[in-house]
Parts: structure tokens; C-alpha cells; sequence
């Protein structure tokens, strides 16, 4: 009954979403804005029907109503709840209806944001999320069903994929979705600007908060599908240049160009037709990534049509908004009056370099990954973009993107002075290359790449510290020594520029994670208990081995002890390959040891008949950085998030004062 | 000390595991392809018996096999997969260098038997002309387009805001 009545919540949606859709142009036809207020309640009726649709099919997931296909196919009695929640997501139908439950949340919160977006750009912008939601709700229903009953139920199900059932994947696909579907907002925006033929700095401050918080949830989807894929599969690389991964990185390099532009829209009241435009594409790309990839096109070319309904609904659904949303822009954006114009070397100078380089990259791997496919249906030619190719040409488009960074935050808007930024700068490259220098020598012999990473990257996180300091410390007639002043005023400095700090120092971060991979290194042996493998700095024992017993699973372990080159205990580490009964299928768990930010990893390969087991051990210096680094990176996104002009609807400040923020920011 | 890896004995036992190339793709990309899973393949990468005694031929080895696809993998190299096509070509490449190949020699020799689709890391010829200039085409495409921006006249003076404009702005900037 619960089912039906998610299936019914599903249908009111689609009907809800239409009226959301239709209602912002009656509103402009008739003339009445009260009508607008009806596109707000709708947006609000769909999400919560949506919500009750969710929770029905999670109601059915966590009861094991084994009546429903959805959870037969992907459920089992004996899964820990934890899985069975997450299951809900974990297959085709429940990851459709969680994007369309997020869709029609941030719908809700544009709706609920009454005094941060002006009434008629919210209306519209609701149209055309509405619109959005009907297509996908109208793909779920007709398409793929997750409430599908059957006739008689099976006894047990048929679990979840072993993979899956992994604490990483169970927060990976919201995470990545909320990123993707977040991007839907700013198109909308950028949509709704379009069809008003108008576009402002208003709308460029209405449009930030929501490209923001997608980039924070995208950045750590993106980051743990990067972790999950280092510790489940068994041989520690933490990013392959897959197609999938390519899918997720391409909305992020483009939504990452389109949160700086929005800057400029904002505070010099330039590239606004560039900004639409990127608005456009980035939520092209998040639906690229979500559907190409679904519908296995990327795989094969042939694989497209093993289910020709989806495929084909899917491809009507890129040339809906990809071509529609592109064809709106070439028709409309020539009434969008052009902005300011800027000098070269000034802030939004440094910010263009920034989409400049941003683009190429992102250019890089959309042609890199579609690349062969092309080549095959027009020449027959099959050849591979694999990792190398990637790696040689993102690499040097990002070097020179991240070496402009501190220089573009040192540098004053409209007209900056180079001089002066080099001469602030100077610090932060003195350290950088001395870092560089020391890790040179000190590794003399290893790989070179590394230490200039090393380098980059202290030069990324002097520089960022350097530029609070500086601003603290003040300009002019306000510059001071004393620290008390100092220490004040960078208390006092506005939380965005705390956040853009912080989040350019989560780059930094990241990028000597990257560098110091140059130093891994890998072991491998047959071993028997009481033998030992030295890796890096290590020397791992293998104790013994044992079976275990878990909740739907039967692992046997191997238990390490890891010592140093001096022979003193550092740690114990414990893998394992887990048989999944009810799917046939055998999982390894890699061992994990954690010092500092290095690891010490393990994985057990086969055992053989002489009772000795296949071990694989590599030592991983500082590479948790990598991904605390693009953590420190959204918490630099959240605090940009929580600055009094971003937040929807913040109280008006007793002080009026004459100049909005940006009078403070550019000060 | 380290265990002896046996060059006779292959490790045998319940060999279950799926590629797992496939199944991180699945994964990653929302989780949906189940039926890839379940076809039983043997075990993972490079295995201790393959290596070669000499390290200087192994690192060799390993660099020539991170740059050849696992041909029947997702965009995969033949150093990470575990399918048996792959450990043949590993072999193969052993067994050349051992017979006094060079690097270079080895992947030709491999290209010439599976085709350029072996090569992760694609050739520079015309039919991939386009794929190798994009990074530089997009960034000289852009700078042209800064370059046409940079030119362009000012615009001409912004039309007046309209009352009721005014009022919002006015209604705007109060809330700061």
C-alpha cells in the first residue's frame, strides 16, 4: 500500500511540476503576480512529494518488501540496515528518483528564498526547474520505475553488489549528486536571465550562493568516489582518467570557471554573457556525466542500445536542454548588454586567465574522452586516450592556472599593479623555491616532477596566508605593524575572503599530495606467516592468517605487523577478500595503516597451495593530503557560504552603510 | 627476507573476484551495472611469479605494461588488470625484453599484432591531430577571443533604472 501510494506522490509530482512550469508564464502573460506565488507553493509540492515517494521506496528497502523488483533485485534480508538504506540508491531506478528528489530540493530552497532573489527572476527561474523536473520525473515513470511490483514475491533477494556495500559508496552518489543537480539552479537562473532578456549584478549575487554550494558538494563527491576507488579496488591509484571519472571532473573544472566569472559578473559587472553561457554548459556536462555514462555509450557504441527506451529518452533529454538551453543562448544573449570593460593586469584580469585555462583543460578531457568514440564512427579507426595522454596535457594547463592564483588575489580589481603583487609575492616564491630545492636534494636521484609539485604547492599555501595578512595589514595610509591591529583586522576580514583563502590553500594541499606519489612504492611476494616484505620505509610481517564470519559475507584476513627500519612495532594492519554467498562474488578489502598523513597499504591477492598467500604492499606518503586537501577546499566553499551578503536572507545590518560588500572586499 | 616466489607454482584457490576495472566503473558511474559482475575471472595484476629475477628488465616491464590496454578491460592497463588476456601480454612482454628487445621494440612488436587501440597512451598522426592540439587550440582560441574583448569599444552609457528599479535597489542595498 505504502509502495502505491510513493508511485501515486510520484505522478502528483509530475502534474505539480507542470503547473511550476506553466504558471511564470501565465504570470507574464495575465499580468497578475500573484500568480508567481503559485509557482513558488508548487515548487514546494513537488519536493515534498517526491520526499514521500523517496520514503516509500526506502520504507520498502528497509522492510525487505521482497514484492517490489527494485528491492528483490537489490536487497537481501541479511544486509546491515546501513546497506539497506543505501541500497536505495544503489541501482538504476533509486539513483533516478534521489536526482530528482535533490532537484526538487533546491527547487524548494529557491522557492523558500524569498528575499535573496528578486520575485521575477525567482518565478522564472522556477519555470524552468519545473520544466526539468517534469522531463526526469516523466523518465522515471515511463522508463524506470522503481516501484514495479511482483507477482508472486520471491522468499530473498538478491543483494545489493558486494562493492556497494561500502560506508564510501553509501555517501558518494548524494554527495556527486548534489553537485550535479545543484548546477540545475544556476542553469535555471542562467535560463531565466536569458528569457528576460536582462542580466545584473543582482542576478550574479542571487546565482553565487547556489553555484557554490554545488561546487563544495561535487568537490567532496568527487574526492571520496577518488578515496572509495583507492582503498576498494585493491591496487592504491587514486584517479584513473576513467570516462566516469572524466564525467564527474568536467562539470567540476566548468563549475569552478563558473564560480570565478560569477565574481566578476558581480563586482566589476563584466562577462555576463560568458557567465551564462558557462552556466549553460556546466549543467550540460553534469547531465553528460550522469547519462552518457549511464547509458553505456562511452563502453561501446553498441552497448547504447541494450535498452533502446532509456537510451533514446536519455538522448532526447541532452538534445532537449543541451541544444534547447544552447539555442536559447545564441538566440537571446545579444540583447544581454555587454559589461565594463577591464585592463589586463588587474584582479578580473587574473580571473579571466583563470576561465581561460579552466576551459582549455576542461576542453582537454571532454574532446580526450570523446574522442575515440568520434574517431570510430567516422573512420573505423579504433585507438585508446588512456592516462598518459591526460596526464600530458592537463598537467601543463594546470601549472600555469595555479601558478596565476596568488598573483590574481594579490592584485587589485580594475587596475592592479604587478609590480607590487611580485614584490608581496616574493616571500611566498622564495619559500616555495626553497621547499622545491630542499626536497630536491634531499631525494636527489627520485623523480623531478615531484619536488616542483612540492614546491607549487607551498607556493599555493604561503601565498593564500599571505594575502589574508596582507589585506589585514592594510594599505596606504591605514598600513600597520602591530600585530594586535593586524590580528584584529584579518579577525574582522570578511568570511569570503577567509573562504577563497582557504579554499586556494586546499589546493596547495592537494597538489603535494599529488607531487609526493612520485615517492610511493610497491612490494609483492608469495608470503607464509612469519615472513616479511619491506616497502619504503617498512618492513610488514605477516602474522597469520584467519576466516572470519561476517553479516552476509565470509572473509579470510591476513593480519601484518608493520615495523620500521629499525625493527620498533609502528602498527598492525589487517587485509581481507570477502565471498558474498549470494551473489558469488569475492571482494578484497584492502588494509589501511595510517601514519601521519601516509599510509602503509595492503591487499591480498590468492592463496596458494603451499599455504602461502599473494600479498601486495605499497607505501603512500602524505597521499591522505590528497583528499583532505580538496576537503579543506569545500570547507573554504562553506565559509565563503556563510558571509552575511551570501546568506539567503540575512538580517539587514543596523549600520547603513552606502556601498554594498564590495566596496569592503575591494578595499 | 622475502618469500620465494615459485616460477612453477601458479597460486590457485577459489578465484572468483570480477575484474574490478569493471566494477569500479559501474560503481562510480551510479551504480547500476550488476550483470558485469558476475562473470568469475581470476585474480588481480601482476602476480609474484611473473616477475622477472632481473630488476632492471622487471622496471622495464612495468613501464612498457602501464602504457599497454588490457584489451578486453575498460581503459585499463595490462600492469592493473587481472583478466588472463592481460597476464599473456605481460608475459609477452617479459619474454621479449629477455630476449634482448628494446622498449621501444616491444610495443612496436605488440601494436603490430593488436593495433593501435593497445596503446594507452595514443600516437601523434593525423587522425589524431585534433585530439593533441585541443589543450593548445583552446587556449589560443580564448586568447583570440580576450584579444577581440580587449579591442572592442566601450559601451555606450547605461539606460536609466526604471522607479520601480530604483526602489529594489534601494530595497536591496538597505539590507546589507
Amino acid at each position: 500500500m505504502i509502495v502505491e501510494t510513493g508511485h501515486f506522490a510520484l505522478a502528483l509530482a509530475l502534474a505539480l511540476s507542470l503547473v511550476q512550469m506553466v504558471m511564470p508564464v501565465w504570470a507574464a502573460r495575465s499580468g497578475d503576480p500573484a500568480l508567481r506565488q503559485t509557482t513558488s507553493q508548487a515548487a514546494l509540492g513537488a519536493f515534498a512529494c517526491v520526499l514521500f515517494a523517496f520514503a516509500a521506496l526506502t520504507w520498502a528497502h528497509a522492510t525487505s518488501d521482497f514484492s517490489v523488483q527494485n528491492v528483490v533485485e537489490n536487497s537481501h534480508t541479511q544486509k546491515p540496515l546501513i546497506y539497506k538504506l543505501s541500497g536505495v540508491w544503489g541501482n538504476h531506478e533509486g539513483s533516478m528518483l534521489l536526482w530528482v528528489l535533490i532537484l526538487t530540493l533546491f527547487g524548494a530552497c529557491v522557492a523558500g528564498a524569498k528575499n535573496s532573489v528578486p520575485p521575477r527572476l525567482r518565478a522564472n527561474t522556477l519555470g524552468v526547474q519545473g520544466l526539468i523536473t517534469f522531463v526526469f520525473v516523466l523518465f522515471i515513470i515511463t522508463t524506470s520505475n522503481p516501484f514495479t511490483r511482483v507477482v508472486p514475491a520471491p522468499i530473498e533477494g538478491r543483494d545489493l553488489n558486494p562493492l556497494l556495500q561500502d560506508p564510501g559508496l553509501a555517501i558518494h552518489p548524494p554527495l556527486l549528486y548534489l553537485g550535479y543537480v545543484g548546477f540545475s539552479i544556476t542553469f535555471a537562473f542562467a535560463a531565466a536571465a536569458l528569457i528576460e532578456g536582462r542580466i545584473d549584478a543582482v542576478w550574479a549575487r542571487a546565482v553565487r550562493p547556489w553555484t557554490l554550494s554545488a561546487w563544495c558538494f561535487l568537490t567532496l563527491g568527487i574526492a571520496m568516489g577518488s578515496y572509495w576507488a583507492y582503498y576498494e579496488l585493491g591496487w592504491g591509484g587514486w584517479w584513473f582518467w576513467d570516462p566516469v571519472e572524466n564525467a564527474s571532473l568536467m562539470p567540476w573544472i566548468a563549475g569552478t570557471a563558473l564560480l570565478h566569472s560569477t565574481v566578476v559578473m558581480e563586482k566589476r559587472d563584466a562577462l555576463k554573457v560568458w557567465t551564462v553561457l558557462l552556466a549553460i554548459l556546466t549543467f550540460s556536462l553534469s547531465l553528460v556525466g550522469t547519462f552518457i555514462v549511464r547509458s553505456g555509450v562511452l563502453t561501446s557504441v553498441h552497448s547504447f542500445a541494450t535498452d533502446p527506451t532509456r537510451g533514446v529518452f536519455i538522448l532526447g533529454i541532452l538534445v532537449l536542454f543541451i541544444g534547447g538551453s544552447l539555442a536559447l543562448f545564441a538566440w537571446r544573449a545579444p540583447l544581454l548588454r555587454q559589461g565594463g570593460l577591464f585592463a589586463p593586469i588587474s584582479r578580473e584580469g587574473s580571473l579571466v586567465l583563470n576561465n581561460l585555462f579552466l576551459v582549455a583543460a576542461c576542453a582537454t578531457v571532454f574532446v580526450g574522452t570523446l574522442y575515440p568514440l568520434l574517431l570510430e564512427m567516422l573512420t573505423g579507426d579504433k585507438i585508446t586516450v588512456g592516462p598518459p595522454f591526460f596526464n600530458s596535457t592537463f598537467v601543463p594547463l594546470a601549472i600555469p592556472l595555479l601558478l596565476i592564483v596568488p598573483f590574481g588575489q594579490s592584485l587589485a580589481w580594475k587596475r592592479g599593479d604587478l609590480l607590487a603583487a611580485s614584490q608581496r609575492l616574493f616571500f611566498a616564491l622564495g619559500v616555495a623555491l626553497a621547499a622545491g630545492f630542499a626536497t630536491l636534494a634531499m631525494t636527489a636521484g627520485g623523480p623531478v616532477m615531484a619536488p616542483i609539485g612540492i614546491g607549487l604547492g607551498a607556493y599555493l599555501l604561503i601565498g593564500s596566508a599571505m594575502e589574508i595578512v596582507a589585506r589585514a595589514r592594510g594599505y596606504g595610509a591605514r598600513r600597520t605593524r602591530s600585530p594586535a591591529i593586524i590580528a584584529r583586522r584579518a579577525f574582522g576580514l570578511p568570511r569570503s575572503a577567509w573562504g577563497t583563502s582557504l579554499a586556494h590553500a586546499g589546493v596547495g594541499v592537494v597538489v603535494i599530495g599529488i607531487a609526493a606519489q612520485g615517492w610511493a612504492s610497491e612490494g609483492l611476494a608469495s608470503l607464509k606467516p612469519g615472513q616479511s616484505l619491506t616497502v619504503g620505509p617498512y618492513v610488514a610481517t605477516l602474522d597469520r592468517v584467519a576466516p572470519r564470519q561476517g553479516p552476509n559475507y565470509e572473509e579470510a584476513g591476513a593480519f601484518l605487523t608493520v615495523r620500521n627500519r629499525a625493527g620498533d612495532e609502528v602498527g598492525q594492519v589487517e587485509t581481507g577478500r570477502r565471498f558474498y554467498p549470494s551473489r558469488q562474488m569475492t571482494v578484497t578489502e584492502s588494509g589501511l595503516l595510517t601514519l601521519g598523513a601516509s599510509q602503509v597499504y595492503a591487499s591480498l591477492g590468492e592463496a596458494g597451495k603451499d599455504g602461502s598467500i599473494g600479498l601486495r604492499l605499497y607505501y603512500k606518503p602524505l597521499v591522505l593530503l590528497i583528499w583532505l586537501g580538496a576537503v579543506v577546499m569545500a570547507l573554504g566553499g562553506a565559509l565563503s557560504l556563510t558571509d552575511r551578503r551570501m546568506r539567503v536572507g540575512a538580517p539587514a545590518k543596523a549600520k547603513g552603510r552606502a556601498l554594498p560588500a564590495s566596496a569592503v572586499a575591494a578595499e | 627476507m622475502r618469500g620465494a616466489p615459485d616460477k612453477r607454482t601458479r597460486m590457485a584457490g577459489p578465484t572468483v573476484s570480477a575484474s574490478l576495472r569493471s566494477q569500479r566503473w559501474s560503481a562510480w558511474s551510479g551504480l547500476f551495472a550488476v550483470i558485469l559482475l558476475l562473470a568469475p575471472l581470476p585474480a588481480r595484476a601482476v602476480q609474484p611469479d611473473e616477475v622477472l629475477k632481473d630488476p632492471v628488465l622487471e622496471h622495464r616491464a612495468r613501464e612498457i605494461s602501464e602504457g599497454l590496454r588490457c584489451l578486453v578491460c575498460q581503459n585499463q592497463s595490462i600492469d592493473d588488470s587481472d583478466a588472463p588476456l592481460a597476464k599473456d601480454l605481460r608475459l609477452l612482454v617479459r619474454d621479449r625484453l629477455e630476449k634482448g628487445d628494446t622498449n621501444q621494440g616491444v610495443k612496436d612488436y605488440i601494436v603490430a599484432r593488436y593495433g593501435e587501440f593497445v596503446l594507452l597512451r595514443p600516437v601523434f598522426a593525423l587522425h589524431t591531430l585534433l585530439l593533441w592540439l585541443t589543450p593548445a587550440l583552446a587556449v589560443l582560441l580564448g586568447a583570440f577571443g580576450l584579444w577581440r574583448l580587449a579591442r572592442r569599444r566601450p559601451p555606450a552609457p547605461e539606460r536609466r533604472l526604471t522607479a520601480a528599479e530604483e526602489a529594489e535597489v534601494a530595497a536591496l542595498l538597505r539590507r546589507e
